[in-house]
This record gives structure tokens, sequence and C-alpha cells, in this order.
């Protein structure tokens, strides 16, 4: 639920405040509504659909292999995907 | 890293510090906590987050730190704090109006009223349908226009912007059918509510709180200034804390010295992501939609004041409360469940008589034990608790 994954940006709709982001296979579009100024290259925060704020390259990585370590990505790339996740795992709110 | 490490977790020390991604830094901090506790004095930490409970489970934190600095787990767990009413309210709209439910996944499980869920009124032929983002709801309206959509909106104020994004593209669609059911809540309210007079909370028994560490994505969106009045105004240090294992613990060091100098001030650990203003154009968002409610209540603090949003009146066309006869069902936990007292930080599930035996994750009873980022989850999901529940020994409360 509060899960917040880095993703990249890897192309920004033209007009529509969104964007696409690619993590592990999962191809998602998410929302720019509530960031400024973001391109394609930066990394952002996800967050239900929605970049939260924007991040640095290393956070991003750190974040993910710290994601990756705990086994919360899967759940999180499952969430993204629109799969349901049957049982407690790990999040961050 | 495995769950399984703390399965026997009874010697405290430095033993886990290898799982560490920087040993060096785990092991200096830790050693600087040791050193700067006062021995014989007591430090309450409750962690608000269930993103902080997480990472002190999983990489086995409390044993890093000295037996009289204590980690508290709070409240701050959006699925775990909404109360039974309010989760019966979303099921009789699908049930008894016949609407479409978009809720995220995680509340599928938790326990209602009567033995009920989302995912049994699902299986009973309500039509509930879980969604990634609010937005998908926005598509299922527009998929569906002659049926009613209700997007059953949860959480503290990281998902109450993306509500609100949802709310102003239906309001500018003109979309008629469709509206949120808001339960959105705030975490400053509940800090104000966990360290205020007793007298406010009724009979029910307060913890000691020495300091707090803060929440990290929930301050990205609203920053830290919130929590400064709180602060002061009860005199409990805040450090807003980031995920990491490290960050818990270098933002533990720095309440210590907080506490040790009698000082409360709010600190930032997490600068990495977080500012004292926050996310502005959230925030500006968010005020245009919603409003503070006069009281709405928690599961475990009861009826909180203004802890939590409501719609506009603005876009009441839009707000489900609005269009549908909502009731408030008067349902409670199931008998024997702790998760009130355990959301107010005074019990343990291993307190819990059910834990572990009757409830588990498979079977849960309680939303502290659905919810990923519940207590009770967490106990269970890192093993360290697991042979107590079954009689075994070992394992420490
Ligand atoms: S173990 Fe289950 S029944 Fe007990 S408090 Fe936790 S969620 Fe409630």
């Amino acid at each position: 639920m509060c899960l917040a994954i880095p993703a990249r940006i890897e192309m920004v709709a033209e007009g529509a405040d969104s964007a696409t982001v690619s993590l592990g296979g999962v191809r998602k579009e998410i929302s720019l509504a509530l960031v400024e100024g973001v391109g394609v290259g930066d990394y952002v925060l996800v967050h239900v659909g929605f970049a939260l704020q924007r991040i640095s390259e290393e956070e991003a990585a750190r974040t993910l292999a710290l994601m990756r370590e705990g086994g919360v990505l899967e759940e999180a790339l499952a969430e993204m995907a629109g799969e349901e996740h049957p049982t407690a795992g790990e999040a961050r709110s | 890293m495995t769950g399984a490490t703390f399965g026997e977790a009874a010697d405290a020390g430095l033993r886990y510090v290898e799982d560490f991604r920087d040993e060096k830094l785990a092991r200096t901090l830790a050693e600087a906590i040791v050193r700067e506790v006062e021995p014989g004095r007591e430090y309450a930490i409750m962690e608000f987050c269930g993103g902080h409970t997480h990472a002190i489970f999983r990489h086995g934190v409390q044993d890093l730190v000295p037996d009289n600095v204590r980690y508290v787990h709070g409240p701050g767990c959006p699925v775990c704090v909404l109360p039974v009413p309010r989760l019966d309210a979303a099921i009789a709209l699908a049930e008894e109006h016949d609407v479409i439910l978009c809720t995220y996944a995680d509340m599928m499980r938790v326990p209602a009223s009567r033995k009920k869920s989302l995912m049994k009124a699902r299986a009973n032929g309500a039509d509930v349908r879980m969604v990634y983002s609010a937005l998908d709801a926005l598509a299922v309206a527009r998929d569906n226009p002659e049926r009613e959509v209700v997007f059953f909106a949860i959480g503290f104020e990281t998902t109450t912007p993306p509500t609100a994004v949802a709310l102003l593209q239906a309001r500018a669609e003109g979309l008629r059918n469709f509206s949120v059911f808001c339960n959105h809540v705030l975490t400053p309210a509940a800090i104000h509510h966990l360290l205020g007079d007793p007298a406010d909370a009724g009979d029910r028994e307060k913890v000691r709180i020495d300091g707090f560490l803060g929440p990290s994505h929930v301050s990205a969106v609203i920053g830290h200034a919130p929590y400064e009045e709180p602060a002061r105004l009860y005199r409990k240090p805040v450090v807003i804390a980031g995920f990491e294992p490290l960050d818990v613990m270098q933002s533990t060091l720095m309440l210590v010295r907080q506490i040790n100098a009698g000082e409360c001030r709010v600190q930032n650990q997490y600068v990495r992501a977080v500012t004292r203003e926050g996310n502005r154009k959230a925030q500006a968002l968010v005020n245009k939609v919603f409003r503070v409610r006069e009281i709405f209540e928690w599961r475990g603090l009861g009826w909180v004041p203004n802890s939590a949003l409501a719609i506009q009146p603005e876009y009441a066309g839009l707000d489900a409360e609005e269009r549908f006869a909502i009731h408030h069902s008067g349902g409670r936990d199931v008998k024997g469940c702790e998760c009130p007292a355990i959301l107010r930080g005074v019990k343990k599930p291993t307190d819990c008589r059910l834990f572990g035996t009757v409830c588990t994750p498979e079977n849960p009873q309680g939303s502290c034990m659905v919810s990923s980022e519940g207590s009770c989850a967490a106990y269970w999901t890192y093993g360290r608790f697991r042979e107590r529940a079954a009689g075994g020994e070992g394992a420490r409360p």
C-alpha cells in the first residue's frame, strides 16, 4: 500500500502529464501530476501510480538494492502489474 | 538476507552487523548509541510508520541497541487504522448499493464485522475490483458508464494527493458515475493524540513515548514543519528517518542525544528526500479538494479531532458519503484481537492470545496481521517470535 518504488522515466507523454517508467521488465504508465519539471532519464519515487518526488540516481540504486535484498521488490512489482499479493510481506510507508 | 536469521535472536550484540550493507558504519553507530545512552534511563522511541517497524525487525535493529532503548510500534499503517465501521460501510456500498467498488489490494482481506471482508463480499457476487492507482478507478468508471463506481480511498498523506488528482480529473471530464469514499487520515494529528492529555484518551491506557522516528515518505509530501508544533507542545523530539536500517540507527542516535540534552526539536535525518516545506504542488491539490473533518474514528486511537479529510462541499457530487446513505455499523474488532492496543503502542503482537495460533497471515483475525505494514505481520514474517507462539524456547519479548 505505502510502497514507493524508485523508477527511471523512459518516456514522457506529450501534454498528458504522464510518463512511462520501466522497472524489472514491468512497463507502467504513471502520472506526473504531483511533480514538476521531471523528464526522461530522471528518477522518481513511484507510489500508487504517481511520481511522488524526484530522487537522485544513487538514492534510487540504493533503495532498489535494499528492496531486492529484502524480497520486497517482487511484491512491489506484482502490485504495479496489478497482481494480488495474498500474504503479508514487507512495505514502506 | 532471510527472516530465518532472526529466529535465534536471543543474544543481543553486534552479530547481525555483517548483514548490513555498510557493516563498519552500522558498528560505529551501534557503538555510539551504546556509549551515549545513560544507564538507568529509559528511551522509549516510537516509530510511527509500519515501514520503520519492518526495517527494525528485518535487520534486528532492536538487538543492536542497548536494552534501555526500546522501539514502540506506532499506528502508521493505513490499512490497520481504518476502523471496522468504515470497512463495513465500504462493503455495504458494494453489496447494498450495487456499486463497483474499487479498492487498493491491501484492503481485500481485512476482517470486517460478522466475519466479512471485501474478498468474501466479492466471492458472494459483489463487484469489488482491485486497482493499483486511483486513476485506474477512473478508467473503470469510463468503461462502465451505466454503473456507479466508487473508489475506496484510504491512506496517509502519501496516498492522498493521488486521490485529489483523480477527483479533479473526474470533475474535468464530467464523469457522472464516479465518486470517492474518503478515509484519508493525517499523521500529525495522530502524533498530537498519542502525546496529548491522557484525559483525552478516555479510559484507554497511554503509552510512554520519549521521542519519535518520524515518517519518511509522508514527510516528503507534507515536509517536516508540521511536526514542530507537537514536538514543542509536548516537549518530545522528532527525527524524520529514512527507511534503511542505517537511517533508523542514525536517527536513534539523534533522538538519544536530544533526550539526554532535554531537547525537543524536529530534526531531519532523511535529507535525501525530505525538506521542511515538502511537496508544495501535492499540498495545493490536496487543499483544493479536501477539508479537515472535525473528528474521525481510528482503529486503536478512537475518535481523534481534526485527524482526517473529507471532500470539499464544492465537490459533493463526487463524494460517496453525499451520494449514498452510509450508516455507522457500530462493528467492532474480532473478539480477542489486540490490534487497537497494539496500534496505540501499549501492547505487542505476542500479548495477543490469538497471535500465531488462531491468527496468521493466511487466516488473519485483525488488520495488523493482514497488512504488510502491520506489527503482527512484521512479528510473524521475521520469524523471531514464532517459536514462542508455538510454545518453544529462545525468543524474548
Ligand atoms: S495477532 Fe491477529 S488477532 Fe492478535 S492483535 Fe494481531 S491481528 Fe489482532
